[in-house]
Order: C-alpha cells, then structure tokens, then sequence
C-alpha cells in the first residue's frame, strides 16, 4: 500500500513540474513584459538593464529553475505590474476567490440536488419538465453572457444588486471577508449565481439520471410493496444510493468553481485570483501568472491524488489485484 | 473668551456646511495606478490617480494651457539662458503640516534624477537644482532648453521631512518588487487627502480643507471613492445603474446607450493621440511582402499611393461610429506645429493611387503583412481589417496579423514589422517629441520608435537643435520645415485622432480633458 501511495505522489510532482514547464515555454508567446513595464520614453539600455535584471535574457529553462527553486522556498518572485511580491498578493486575493467559490458551490449542491430529486420524482409534472428544460440554458449559455444579463436585469434595470465589487469587507486578521455586511452579502449573490450556475445544472441532471435509474431498481418496488411512505423510499434509500457518483463529481467540481472562476471575476470585477491572473496574462506578469497556475495544478493534481488514494480505501479489489503478487 | 467662542461657532458653522454639502465622486475606469511613489512610474493613469494628492509645479488646466501649480511664476533667466527661474507658492502646507519650500523642490528632482526613477528622462537635461531663498528656485539645464516647463507636468513634489522620517527617500525600486511607504502612503500639497487604498480594488481620498486653491477651484467634491473596473459591459452597467458617477475609457459601441440614459451624459473632446501606420522604408529589401530583391516601401509614389487608398471618411463612419477626427498629419491638433492645412492634407483617390502604382511598377500589386495591436487603441484591429480592404483595392493584398499590444510593440521597437500601426501622444505638446521617437534615425537613445528605417542626417540635425534653440520663432520655422519633409516622403500615413468620451452623471460638471487626465478639483456637482 505504501508503494502504491508513494507512486501516485511521485507521477503527481512529474505531472507538477511538466505542468509548470509547458508554462514557462508558453510565456514567451504571451508577449514582452518590458514593453508594458517601461514608458514610450525608455531608451534602449533601458531594455537591456531591466531585461537582464528580471532573468528575461536567460532561456525559459533557466528561468523556469529559478522559479522553482524560490518557489521551494516559499519565494514566487515579485509582481511586474504591482511591484509586490506575489505571493502576498495571492493570499491577499485569495479570500475574495474561496468566498465566491464557496457560496457558488453551497448553492449548487442544494439547488442541484434538490431539483434533481424533485425533477426524478415529477418525471413528467409540468414544472419538472419546465425546470428541466430552462436548465439546458445554464448548460449551454457561456458564463460571461449569464453575468451580463443578471447585471443588466438586476443592477441596470431594477437597481437592486450591485454590478461590480465586493462590497464592503470586514478584515479579519488577514481574512477580508465580505460575509459581515449587508453590502458584501449583495455583492455575492450576482457573481455566486454565475459562478454556480453550471455546476448547479450538472448537478442536478446527474442527481435526476441517477435517481430514476435507482428508482427502476427491484429493492425500491420492495420498499414500496412493502408500503413504506413516499418519503422514506425516496430519500432514506433511494437518494442515498444515487449520490456515490454524485459525491465524486461534486469534489472534482470543486476545483474547477475556483480555477474557472476567472470569467465570473472578470465580469463582476471581483478581487479575487481569477481577476489577477487576467490581468497578469494582459500585462505580461510572468511571476504572477507562474504562481497561479502552479497553484492551480497543485489543487488539481492534490484533488485528483486524494481520490486516487480514496479509492484505495474504498475498492477492496484495488488492494486484491496489488497484494496479489506476494 | 470672545475670540475662542467666534472660532468654535465658526468651526460649528464650517462643520454642518461641510456634511450639507458632502458630495461623493464614484469614479471608475477599466485600471488602476500602479504605484503611489510620485517617481516611481511614468504611466497614464498612474499620475492621474496621484494628480488630485501630489502637485507639480505646473499643471496643464482642460484646455492643455499651462497653469500655475506650486509655482505661481517662471522664466529663462536674464542672465544666463542656461536657466530657468521658478517663483514659487508661499503659504503652501503638505497634507501632514509641513510647509512647502524650495527645499522640497530641490529634493524632489533629485529624487526624480535617482537610476530606479521612472521619470529620470523627462528632466535627462537638467543638470542642478539650487534654491536660490525659500520660495525661488533655479534650475540648470545642460544648454538652453526652451520647452523645460512641458516637461514637468507630471512631475510632482514630495516633502523632503516626510520622506525622510518614513525611510522614503530613495525611489521605489519597482521591478525589484520593493514596497516602500510611499508606495501605499501619499503626503502631497494637493486638493484630496488619501484616505485608504486596496490596490486594484479601491481607492479613497477626502478634500483637503487646507488646500492652497480652496477658494479659487470649484472643489465641491469632498470625497473621491475610485474603482477600476476592467470588463467594459460591467463598466458601463455601473454607470447605467448609477452605482458610478464618472466613468472614463468609455466603449464606443454603448455611447448611444449612456446618452439616452434618463440622467446621463456623454461628453466628448479630441484626444491627445494619433493613429497611423509605418512603412518600413529603409531596407533593400523586406520580409513581409512577396517581391523578392526589391522593396516595394522604398518607393514614395507607392506610399502616397497606400495613403490615397484608405478612405478614412469611411472608417470614422463605420469603424468609428464617429468618433474620430480623420488626420493627414501625425500630430495631435494641440501640438505645437501642427497646422490645419497639413492636418488636411490626406486624401482618397483610387484612381490616382492605381496610377501611381504602375508609374512605381507595381501595377499588379503584391502583398505584404500588416502588423496591429487588437487591445491598444479604439478599435485598433477593425480600423486594420477596414484598411486591407481599401489596399485592396489598388492591388495590394494584406495579410492582417492582430495581436495584443505586449507582443505587438515589440515587433516595432526591435524592427521586426514592415507594416504597423502605431499610435502617439504628445505629453510635451510640441513636435520635437514626435521627432524625437518618430522621425530622427534610430538610435539607443533617439528614434527608438522609428520604425521606417527613415535616416536623414541632415534631418537629424535639425531635430537636435530644436531641443537648445530658444528663438522661438526660428524653432517653429524648423518645425515647420522638418514636418515639410514628413509629409513629402509620406513617412507614415496618419489615420485619425482619436475621440475621448467621458460618461457621467448630470449632476457631474466637468469638460474632457485631452490627455485623459481629470483632476477632481476643477468638478462642480450639482
């Protein structure tokens, strides 16, 4: 078992390390941060100082070592565009992205799960169909397009929520956290709904497919022959046994609330890490845009490499086929 | 007792006046400043932010004219055309209390000259600046320098006691990530007093009820609450929905929209910024095009002739939806030099440009790349897509590659494009900056924008005597002269001014100004 543990988390850092490889060899093709960082009046010995200053000279093998061996360090350079060192503007952002994504992933998982069962046991209400039917459009429409619309509709139109920003935030030792006043918790409703609107759509088709295959199965016609309520076939036996795949695809789903949260924040003008990352591709921020996706492929490959070692625990087939070698 | 009642009654009556009249600017564009050291960085919107808390000792008002600042006077000196003499404000405190005097003014262009200052080659000719009494300053130049004073517009006073008790005296070494009090604290002459800061999220500065010019500005906004909002749709929304008084970078696409708004107005002014493109003139011959051995760009007639193909009517029109100001000359209307007649000298004529093709042996054309920036410029890569059509019809076949502006200017400045656009603001307000980046020879130094290939020593002299020549007369005529032999040699084929729209509030009054630079203290609200 050791083994297995100790190969899984040895192919997770080969996948880090070429994730953050192909990165620094895409830098380049993003564009020169020297142009954005000096004024049209710097001459060329401007450049060429600045350049060989910031490693930009070296080949991207050598400046992606650097990064790495600061980064072992707990060192990720510093921003070209703020001029602070990135890994203080990423803790400072990054309350900002987890309360979204939170909030975003509550609602979903709810929403979804609620409409899911709701939908699997109308099959065929009129409100299921109705629901079942809008819910293609939080599916197919792009995130951006959501956002603009619930903007134009809540914000220009009826003037009840607000368009942009986070609203007022409450510092908690570090934590700036938007949960403590009025005008933060209607800052979050806007972006939240964007965010977790497809999440909450996959969730609940899921949550419905399952549910009406395992209500097919002959142990709920028992229960039913056996006369119990409506209600303690549908949710003691039937939803429990639908929600093993609804669980798995709710954790991966969880990762990507927080790495796609970037168009969300982009719309909504949200100061969380999503924002700063399209900032940083816009002006070239290569420390800033290493650190982010390092730290995004840290989350995914972590998540990933949890599961894996979940399901060692959980299929005991797993432990058979390995062991049986001894 | 009698003096002490009057004061408090009058400090009671100031008080209530002060929260009467409370009114909030909420102001967003799509960016934030980059830094508050007042040196640290010479960028747009950087010095806007720093604009309504620092002070330069000359601003330039809305019309773009010079106007006093912390220097109520200036002039070459009598004696020695070396120098300029600057009379400066008395009576003028620092938002901690400290007076402001020639030593801050002394201390601050030294500051400004350290190798980590962003705004060292502005002021590259001064040599010393010696404080002659408290309010009198000198300031040498490495020869005369008849337009010192466009050069300090941005260029804003710290106090020399406030740097050094927070350990700010050295500039903010910004690309080495140093954060320094000055980056996040501001302690200028100016009318609004920082209150807090988040970078990229907000900013709050409050009216300085001790300012110098509270009697003479409208001032009547107390507090300033600045947003950058980057996504143009949501920018717009927050001026719709009334959650954003004043909004600058305005999308051309919703200007309607903001102007039919019950309570909003759009308003509008010519900018201080010309778009153009280059040819690569000075090369035997050129990567870009499909002639092999020859280059097509050497060759006026066919310069002229791609001039006389774009039809920039139409491309104010459809491209533009009017907001642009055709141009036949690549300076702003503003600029010293620029003239209406040369400003008009562009001109359609397919016909005539077909000729001067074939008279140049290219009657059947060839094709070449054109390099543009898709998210510089107001439309930058529809005004391109607009000008392969219109080449097209001469026979030049144009191949569009549209990139961001990080790996567009690259291209220009390495000279690794023979078509480009480019586009240019003048913040000095005379042609011997365009000149200087545009027209002069390239060199580490000088032209390092010229993107043509254009190398004419003689010309190259001119243009360097312009910077010592204090006849002012004999200076314009060079000028004059020297835009003479850009315009013959077609040495760029200007395109338009560009339009700068600002959308507000109604109750917000205030004109726009050229270089995109409201300062706060010339609002009225009402």
């Amino acid at each position: 078992m050791l083994a297995y543990i100790i190969r899984r988390v040895g192919q997770s850092a080969l996948v880090l390390l070429i994730v953050g490889l192909v990165a620094f060899a895409m830098f380049r093709f993003v564009g020169d941060p020297i142009d954005n960082m000096l004024g049209q009046e710097r001459t060329a010995e401007d450049i060429e100082r600045l350049r060989s200053q910031l490693g930009l000279d070296q080949p991207f093998v050598v400046q992606y070592y650097k990064f790495l061996e600061g980064a072992v360090q707990g060192n990720f350079g510093v921003s070209y565009r703020q001029g602070r060192p990135v890994a203080e503007i990423l803790l400072e952002r990054a309350p900002a992205t987890l309360e979204l994504a939170m909030v975003s992933g509550v609602l979903a998982i709810l929403f979804g799960i609620a409409l899911g069962v709701f939908t699997a046991i109308r099959r065929d209400g009129v409100l299921a169909n109705a629901i079942m039917s809008a819910s293609l459009i939080g599916v197919s429409l792009p995130t951006f397009l959501i956002g603009i619309l619930l903007i134009y509709l809540f914000s220009v139109e009826l003037g009840w929520l607000p368009s942009f920003g986070r609203g007022e935030t409450v510092d908690l030792g570090g934590w700036t956290t938007g949960f403590l006043t009025e005008s933060g918790l209607k800052a979050l409703i806007l972006p939240s709904i964007t965010l977790g609107l497809y999440q909450m759509t996959l969730i609940m088709r899921l949550v419905r497919s399952e549910m009406l295959e395992v209500l097919r199965q002959d142990y709920i016609r028992f229960a039913r022959a056996r006369g119990l309520r409506d209600r303690a076939v549908n949710f003691r036996h039937a939803l429990k046994n639908t929600m093993v795949p609804v669980i798995t695809v709710i954790g991966l789903q969880l990762g990507a609330i927080i790495a796609f949260a970037i168009i969300t924040e982009t719309v909504f003008q949200w100061p969380g890490v999503g924002l700063l990352f399209i900032n940083a591709v816009q002006f070239v921020d290569i420390p800033v845009m290493a650190a982010y996706l390092m730290l995004i492929s840290v989350m995914f490959v972590g998540i990933n490499l949890l599961v894996d070692i979940l399901y060692f625990f959980i299929d005991p087939r797993l432990r058979v086929d390995r062991s049986g070698g001894h | 007792m009698k003096t002490t009642l009057a004061i408090s009654m009058a400090a009671a009556l100031l008080a209530t006046t002060a929260t009467v009249n409370a009114e909030t600017l909420r102001w967003a564009r799509s960016g934030d400043a980059l830094t508050l050291d007042p040196h640290a960085q010479n960028e747009g919107p950087t010095h806007t932010i720093r604009h309504q808390m620092y002070e330069p000792l000359i601003i330039r008002d809305v019309t773009g004219a010079f106007e006093p600042a912390l220097a109520t006077d200036w002039a070459p000196s009598a004696d020695d055309p070396n120098v300029w003499v600057f009379n400066l404000r008395q009576g003028v405190k620092f938002h901690d209390g400290a007076d402001f005097t020639a030593e801050d003014v002394v201390f601050s262009f030294e500051r400004a000259k350290q190798p980590n200052s962003d705004m060292k080659e502005l002021i590259g000719s001064i040599t010393e600046v010696r404080a002659v009494d408290d309010f009198t300053v000198e300031m040498v130049t490495d020869g005369p320098n008849p337009i010192l004073p466009s050069n300090l517009t941005n260029l804003f006073i710290m106090d020399k006691g406030w740097t050094e008790a927070n350990n700010t005296v050295n500039v903010q070494d910004f690309e080495g990530g140093e954060i320094t009090f000055a980056t996040t604290n501001a302690n200028g002459t100016g009318p609004y007093v920082l209150q807090s800061r988040e970078p990229d999220v907000k900013t709050v500065m409050v009216k300085n009820d001790n300012y110098w010019g509270i009697d003479q500005f409208p001032m009547e906004v107390t507090e300033i609450v600045y947003t950058p909002i980057q996504n143009a749709a949501t920018r717009v929304a927050a001026l719709l929905s009334g959650e954003v008084d004043f909004l600058q970078d305005m999308p051309v696409q919703d200007l309607d929209r903001v102007n039919n708004a019950d309570g909003l107005v759009v308003k509008q002014a010519p900018q201080n910024r010309v778009i153009f493109f280059g040819m690569n003139q000075g090369a035997d011959d050129i990567e870009a095009d499909n002639i092999d051995g020859a280059n097509p760009l050497a060759d006026v007639r066919v310069r002229k002739a791609m001039s006389m193909a774009i039809n920039r009517d139409a491309i104010r029109q459809v491209v533009m939806r009017g907001q642009s100001q055709p141009a036949g000359m690549i300076a702003p209307p503003f600029v010293n030099g620029w003239t209406e007649a040369m400003d008009s000298e562009s001109t359609t004529d397919i016909e005539g440009a077909k000729a001067l093709m074939a008279e140049a042996g290219y009657g059947d054309g060839f094709s070449i790349r054109l390099d543009c920036p898709n998210d510089r410029y107001v439309n930058d890569e529809a005004i391109c897509q607009a000008a392969v059509g219109m080449l097209g019809q001469i026979g030049i076949t144009v191949n569009l590659d549209a990139k961001p502006k990080a790996q567009h200017f690259p291209l220009i400045t390495d000279g690794k494009t023979d078509f480009y656009m480019l586009g240019w603001g003048v913040p000095t307000y005379d042609s011997e900056y365009i000149f200087n980046f545009l027209v002069h020879g390239r060199e580490s130094d000088i032209g390092t924008w010229n993107g043509t290939g254009f190398d004419n020593d003689d010309l190259d002299a001119k243009i360097k005597s312009l910077a010592s020549n204090t006849d002012l007369e004999a200076r314009n005529a060079d000028i004059a002269s020297i835009w003479r032999v850009v315009q013959d040699e077609q040495l760029y084929i200007p395109i338009h001014h560009q339009v700068l729209n600002w959308g507000m509030s109604e109750k917000v009054g205030i004109e726009v100004d050229p270089e995109d630079q409201p300062k706060i203290k010339y609002f009225t609200m009402n």
